[in-house]
């Protein structure tokens, strides 16, 4: 299973998904209206790094976690 | 490290040990900058989310750079409510000539508030409310709806 976080305001408890790379979790994601509204504003880090592309792999225990828009200061 | 603090930041404090610090480095300058909550929009003041380790290592790569320049950057952030009128973020440069220090804090504060992954809120008549017409996409933004 991969862990699915939602940071700052999106305000939803984490899930729990079953994925072998990025792109899994990008359907699962989509799937689901109250999130897919926020995929365009958000982006991606894989175990804490920042990422860009979708071709990622992943395994049991991974983190990804969906960050939108920032305002820091 | 970044240094993050529940509520508002006790900006002398946070200064003088900085400043403090500094004195045997040998550094011919030091640059701060200080976020303060306006009296706006009718708000009680404002509010952060803060994501540490993402946050930590966007900081990291920001020193490496300064680094490379001679010089250190220090920063403190608050987490939770900040009230109007007090401050919520404070960020130093110091390098051992002046110029260093004086382009870095600008482009140092540019990126945080490009890039930080800290989420800000209005405090209204008690709630918390996203500020997300003053919030930017991050760099890479928009990947999981692209297929």
């Amino acid at each position: 299973m991969v862990k699915v976080e939602f940071l700052g305001p999106i305000g939803k408890e984490p899930m729990y998904i079953e994925a072998k790379n990025l792109k899994d979790v990008a359907k699962k994601l989509q799937a689901d209206p109250e999130i897919k509204k926020w995929l365009d504003e958000c982006a991606v880090a894989v175990n804490d790094k920042l990422v860009t592309s979708l071709d990622i792999p992943l395994k049991d225990g991974d983190k990804v976690s969906l960050l939108p828009p920032v305002c820091g200061g | 490290m970044v240094e993050l603090y529940r509520g508002d930041l006790e900006i002398e404090q946070i200064f003088k040990k900085w400043y403090e610090w500094s004195l045997d480095k040998n550094f011919g300058a030091m640059v701060s900058f200080v976020g303060t909550v306006r009296d706006e929009n009718a708000i009680e003041g404002l509010s952060f989310d803060v994501y540490k380790p993402i946050l930590q290592e966007w900081f990291d790569r920001w020193q490496k750079r300064a680094q490379a320049k001679g010089a250190v950057i220090k920063m403190a952030h608050s987490i939770g409510n900040v009230p109007v009128h007090t401050s919520s973020f404070i960020a130093a440069v110091f390098s051992p000539k002046r110029r260093v220090a004086l382009e870095l804090i600008d482009e140092f504060v540019e990126d945080f508030k490009a890039n930080a992954p800290i989420w800000k809120y209005d405090l209204k008549d008690g709630r918390r409310i996203y500020a997300k017409d003053r919030s930017h996409k991050m760099d890479g933004s928009g990947i999981l709806n692209s297929l």
